[in-house]
């Protein structure tokens, strides 16, 4: 039941969500442009970034991805849950910025950060793990059939779902509502709402985060 | 939408929600501006109990004045760790900076117990007197902690309860020291006693509270 729903709750929210401008090309190259090391260079972005240097930052971002999942692999983060890691990553990258030292390596930094957070989402599979049962005689003898049961559940699933973002702070709920439930493309949300596409987009990311939380039962 | 595409406008909307920041200052400059606070205070001790008393005691027994140096350079080392473990990619292995000076506390302090002994006319802490130093050094430590707990605010410590313990012990030693300007009385088993439940106590509420306090950058 716990797996159905979460399956059910966060697949299917990831699933309409339309596909929004892409990164530029130019951004998402990584190569370092002069012959400093790609580790000096990344280091150069991160303190232009700090400066509010969004080209820098979106260089910087794109090209730690592959630090990111070298570091979740390395702690034993599974292949299902890199992209989560990733995620959680850039996200804790962008609140912490402040605390990068441009003389000290950026890529110790992140590293630290991305460990932190794969061990985060070891926890918190293992938890689910504990709670969530995996008996293959239990579900055989229940069959997921489309009966009055299922039909049932399924709407017991949608108002928990509905009942969950509710509880989400406003711009979060406003986000998904717009974007999720809606429909609605970037443009017209952010007409609809008169908030920035980017703010809707990072309170979109943030409430999935909520949403997986609440239905994994994580603190 | 497909993982890849998730993270890549993760980064655009990271991108477009960036404002400059201000860099964390190092952690010897907040080391500095912590001690200064210690430093404001103990002036004040100074001023209203005078520096005669202290520096009797000390050359009377040079063992306690070494305890004190001791004391001075655990909350010293200590404060620097917690500011150290707040940024990210610096070694934990920083949080045994403390040990030395610590040691030197514990040892120089221990000598005390045998005054009993050695000279029996000394002036022996009563229960009651010992008491003193409890009260003393953890009404000094919540302030101090509280202090450091907001100077980290900032900052990312990826092991929280171990800063938060490097918090405590910096806050104790920090207490411990400013008792010497107004000890009344020769280190004895009893005060010694107090001395260390007093800086367990503080270590241990830092540990358990300071762990939760110290971890919304993560959230």
């Amino acid at each position: 039941m716990s797996l159905c729903l979460t399956a059910t709750g966060t697949l299917g929210l990831d699933s309409v969500l339309p596909a929004w401008a892409r990164i530029d090309p130019a951004v998402s190259d990584a190569t370092p442009t002069t012959s400093e090391s790609p580790e000096r260079q990344r280091a150069a972005w991160m303190a232009a970034a700090q400066d509010g240097n969004k080209n820098a930052y979106e260089r910087v971002l794109a090209s730690s991805v592959p630090l990111i999942r070298a570091a979740a692999r390395r702690q034993g983060v599974g292949v299902d849950q890199l992209d989560d890691v990733v995620q959680e990553t850039l996200l804790t990258v962008h609140r912490v910025r402040q605390t990068y030292d441009p003389s000290r390596s950026y890529d110790a930094w992140l590293s630290a950060i991305a460990s932190r957070r794969a061990v985060d989402a070891l926890r918190s599979h293992g938890r689910r793990g504990r709670r969530e049962l995996h008996d293959e005689r239990a579900l055989d003898l229940h069959p997921d059939v489309d009966d009055a049961t299922a039909a049932a559940e399924r709407e017991q699933e949608a108002r928990r779902l509905r009942a969950a973002i509710a509880t989400l702070p406003p711009g979060q709920r406003e986000a998904i509502e717009q974007l999720g439930l809606k429909e609605h493309s970037l443009a017209e949300a952010a007409a609809h709402t008169g908030r920035q596409p980017g703010a809707l987009k990072v309170n979109l990311h943030r409430a999935l985060k909520a949403l997986r939380t609440r239905f994994h039962g994580d603190p | 939408m497909s993982e890849p595409r998730l993270t890549e406008s993760l980064i655009q909307s990271l991108g477009e929600q960036l404002t400059p920041v201000r860099r964390l200052p190092s952690p010897w400059l907040r080391t500095v501006g912590w001690l200064l606070a210690v430093a404001a205070i103990a002036a004040w001790l100074l001023a209203h109990y005078g520096i005669t008393h202290m520096l009797q005691r000390w050359s009377g027994q040079p063992d306690i004045a070494l305890a004190g140096i001791g004391a001075v350079v655990t909350a010293v080392c200590a404060a620097w760790a917690a500011f150290s473990l707040g940024v990210p990619g610096r070694p934990a292995r920083w949080a045994w900076l403390p040990l030395p000076g610590l040691l030197l506390w514990i040892g120089a302090s221990g000598v005390g117990c045998l005054r009993v002994w050695v000279a029996p006319a000394t002036h022996i802490a009563s229960l009651h007197e010992a008491n003193d130093c409890l009260i003393f050094i953890i009404s000094f430590s919540i302030p101090l902690s509280a202090l450091l707990i907001w100077l980290l605010r900032r900052a990312c410590p990826l092991r929280p309860v171990l800063t938060a313990v490097m918090i405590g012990l910096a806050s104790a030693a920090a207490s411990a020291s400013l008792l010497e300007i107004c000890h009344a009385f020769d280190a004895a088993a009893t005060d010694l006693m107090m001395h260390a439940l007093a800086v367990a106590v503080v270590v241990a509420v830092n540990a358990a509270m300071g762990g939760r306090l110290l971890q919304p950058a993560l959230k």
